[in-house]
């Protein structure tokens, strides 16, 4: 269902991303990871063209975009509504509650009504474990908290990929449990997601297949047991190690 | 000058007592409205030279620079000046002067010695100042685009715009006349150029300006025979007897040689009634009217400033909506615009920052009237001209605003699959708006300060009220509060609704 060919990126001299190959069935999780700076957000944020490869070809069922076209803000768009994005850092519109936050691309991209954008908001919520918390500002919210609000936003547009850059990093150790939980519940009811994490934990609770980026290309890759394991590779096994002693 | 004949304080330099000695006793000067008395005529004889306040911008015939001969300085004013000066056997001093505050300085006293700038000698003037016997007989002009036929007098304008010089005899004549829409300028030039622009019915004038206006000025007329014959006269500071002695003697000689006759004849301004000057006797001394206590009358004054405050509140406000919508579209262009666009929109933004507010007015009232024929009224061009300039401040505020929204919030809207200029106005604006509403409320209290610069177009809004009655009654001071307290309650009443509004924002998201 998902297929990444040859994406390739460079800022100035330095490469990021060497021609990373990848392929994905629907309704699997794949966990991405590796150490700092060895381009796995940049990879994430290409996929939704929140940035642009140098050259590549990123399909989504039956959407296809080629980097090294410009694309028209209509397919940007399109692609966007399809492929769901969360942050490290939530970016929750802090103006709105969390209600507010779910129900704005409901409301203003697809053009719902009030009433079934706020249907359609309560029920995430309430999946994501947050129905009394619907009034409240992001600001009157645990870190936890936000992120499950802003995944319950993507949710809300009823995306076919849900990309999750990094969605347990910025939250204090005791908090990332509620996160791991909805985001295993999601991969359980067959969400098709691509994860970039150094939750370690989180990668094994979710995963299907585990990818070890390493210098801006793909170093090895297989079932999580085996990558988090029993890793084949020197430098995975160096980054397992070193992870887990965090 | 060598350093010796310096005075040898500065005023900036006196020590701390004597400044407070000093402030104290001008306190109890105005308290007492007692006047300073020491003759001026030594210091006239001691230098050499008599030196009179005049605005140069007052214009042909008075004293004005000759378009052949920009650096030089004539008018039938100069040269009675010259005259004057030489009989009495001294230098003749031109000091420059802003014509409303001519008054006030010569009481001041620093700057000049007398004043020779057709000032008339009525009651009003000579319960301020001290004032020679005349030198010039004038009377007052109707002027009226000549496609009115039927105005012969004051009686036909009711109801109609008719443009004054401030604080002339004209001004208080109009006043005086039931149902004139009085318009005040600050010079005789303006308010012909705002007839022909058709923007006046009519300016009542003295007739030398009249004279000379109505020589290059083919689309205007004469509204009727002059009437209301009136004087001017030199006025010097109470208490100078021996220089007033002198003048007055010197300018009868000068009536009576002919001297005069000659000048006027030059500028084409004797008439019969001119014999006056070398018979005149003075019939009585006028009552010396005591300066008047405002602030004992606020019931009289205080209506009049109020209501020109309701003036400055809707020109502050109605520039504000605009300032916010222009600066809102400025700010989004500069931001997001084409490059072209973006160019502009910085141009805009800087020229109109790095110009002068008061430039700005002249070129929006007058400039755009003589040359695109927009005839703005003064109301309308205070709005365009406080709007326009505040639009260049109020762009760089929301841009700072939004600049200040973090760029993951524009990352999550786009994410969601909105377009940029849908992020914009459900993401980024409202939260930038929030960010930049302390200084956009900040800036609606200095415009609304920074409005009194409109008073130079022929709009009476407070500060201009202030300069009208302050010049009328001479009580600087006790207008000078209550004016004060009218700008001060108004605008400390608005920073406390502002600072409301944002705790509101604060406390409520939607």
């Amino acid at each position: 269902m998902i297929r990444i060919e040859g994406l390739t990126k460079h800022y100035g001299s330095t490469v990021v991303l060497q021609g990373i190959n990848h392929a994905q069935d629907r309704g699997q999780t794949v966990v991405f990871i590796g150490p700092s700076g060895g381009g796995k957000s940049t990879f994430l944020r290409c996929l939704n063209r929140l940035e642009t490869a140098d050259a590549g070809r990123v399909t989504f069922g039956d959407l296809v975009m080629d980097h090294t076209a410009i694309p028209s803000a209509r397919e940007e768009r399109l692609l966007r509504q399809r492929v769901g994005m969360v942050f490290q850092q939530f970016h929750l519109f802090p103006h709105r509650t969390a209600l507010g936050n779910v129900m704005e691309g409901p409301r203003h991209v697809f053009g719902l009504s009030a009433a079934e954008a706020e249907s359609r908001a309560r029920d995430l919520l309430a999946r994501v474990g947050l129905s009394d918390r619907a009034g409240h500002l992001p600001s009157q919210l645990s870190g936890g908290q936000q992120q499950r609000v802003a995944i319950a936003r993507a949710l809300a547009m009823h995306p076919e990929v849900l990309l999750l850059d990094e969605p347990t990093s910025a939250l204090d150790p005791e908090l990332r449990d509620e996160v791991r939980g909805v985001l295993r519940r999601l991969a359980g009811e067959g969400m098709t997601m691509i994860l970039v994490t150094h939750d370690l934990r989180l990668a094994r609770q979710v995963a299907d297949q585990v990818v070890f980026l390493d210098g801006g290309r793909v170093a090895e890759s297989g079932p999580p047991g085996r990558i988090l394991e029993n890793p084949e590779f020197e430098r995975t096994r160096d980054f397992v190690r070193r992870v887990l002693h965090d | 000058m060598d350093a010796a004949s310096r005075p040898a304080q500065l005023p900036g330099r006196c020590p701390a007592p004597e400044r407070i000695r000093g402030v104290f006793l001008s306190l109890v000067l105005w308290l007492t409205g007692a006047t300073v008395l020491a003759d001026t005529w030594s210091d006239v004889r001691q230098r050499g030279s008599l030196r009179w306040g005049d605005d140069a911008e007052g214009g042909a015939p008075y004293i004005y620079h000759p378009p052949d001969q920009p650096s030089e300085l004539i008018g039938f004013e100069v040269e009675f000046a010259a005259a004057l000066s030489a009989k009495l056997g001294v230098r003749s001093e031109f000091v420059q002067n802003n014509w409303d505050l001519l008054i006030p300085s010569l009481a001041d006293g620093s700057h000049f010695d007398v004043i020779i700038a057709g000032l008339e000698r009525t009651p009003e003037n000579l319960a301020k100042v001290a004032m020679s016997r005349p030198y010039f007989v004038f009377a007052q002009q109707l002027v009226v685009p000549t496609a009115d036929t039927s105005t012969t007098g004051l009686a036909d304008l009711r109801g109609k715009r008719v443009g004054v010089l401030s604080a002339s005899s004209s001004h208080r004549l109009a006043e005086d006349f039931a149902g004139i829409d009085v318009r005040i300028y600050q010079d005789n030039v303006n308010y012909f150029s705002d007839l022909e622009l058709g923007r006046l019915d009519a300016v009542l004038t003295d007739t030398p300006i009249a004279q000379v206006n109505l020589a290059d000025r083919p689309r205007l007329r004469r509204g009727g025979p002059p009437f209301a014959p009136g004087t001017y006269a030199v006025a010097l500071r109470r208490g100078d007897e021996v220089l007033l002695q002198r003048i007055n003697e010197a300018i009868a000689s000068l009536a009576a040689d002919g001297t005069l006759e000659r000048i006027y004849r030059r500028y084409d301004l004797w008439s019969p009634e001119q014999h006056v000057l070398a018979t005149w006797q003075e019939a009585e001394r006028a009552a010396v009217r005591e300066q008047r206590r405002t602030l004992r009358e606020w019931r009289t004054y205080l209506p009049f400033l109020l209501r020109a405050a309701v003036t400055t509140i809707w020109v502050t406000c109605a520039g504000m909506v605009l300032a916010a919508v222009w600066g809102l579209l400025l700010a989004l262009i500069r931001l997001y615009g084409p490059t072209p666009a973006r160019w502009m929109a910085v141009a805009y933004i800087e020229v109109f920052r790095g110009t002068p507010l008061l430039l700005q007015i002249y070129f929006i009232y007058f400039g755009l009237a003589q040359q695109l024929g927009l005839r703005l009224s003064a109301g309308a061009a205070a709005v365009l001209s406080l709007g326009l300039n505040y639009a260049a401040n109020e762009a760089e505020n929301y841009r700072a605003g939004i600049q200040a929204v973090p760029r993951g919030q524009m990352e999550a809207a786009l994410a969601l699959g909105m377009s940029r200029s849908l992020a914009l106005r459900r993401v980024i604006l409202p939260q930038s708006l929030r960010i930049s509403l302390p200084s956009v409320t900040n800036d609606f209290i200095a415009m609304f300060k920074d409005s009194s610069i409109v008073s130079v177009i022929a709009l009476v809004e407070l500060t201009k009220a202030y300069q009208i009655r302050a010049i009328d009654t001479g009580d600087y001071i006790g207008l000078g509060l209550m004016t004060a307290g009218i700008y001060f309650t108004i605008s400390y009443a608005a920073s406390l609704g502002a600072r409301a509004i944002e705790r509101r924002m604060h406390r409520d998201p939607h």
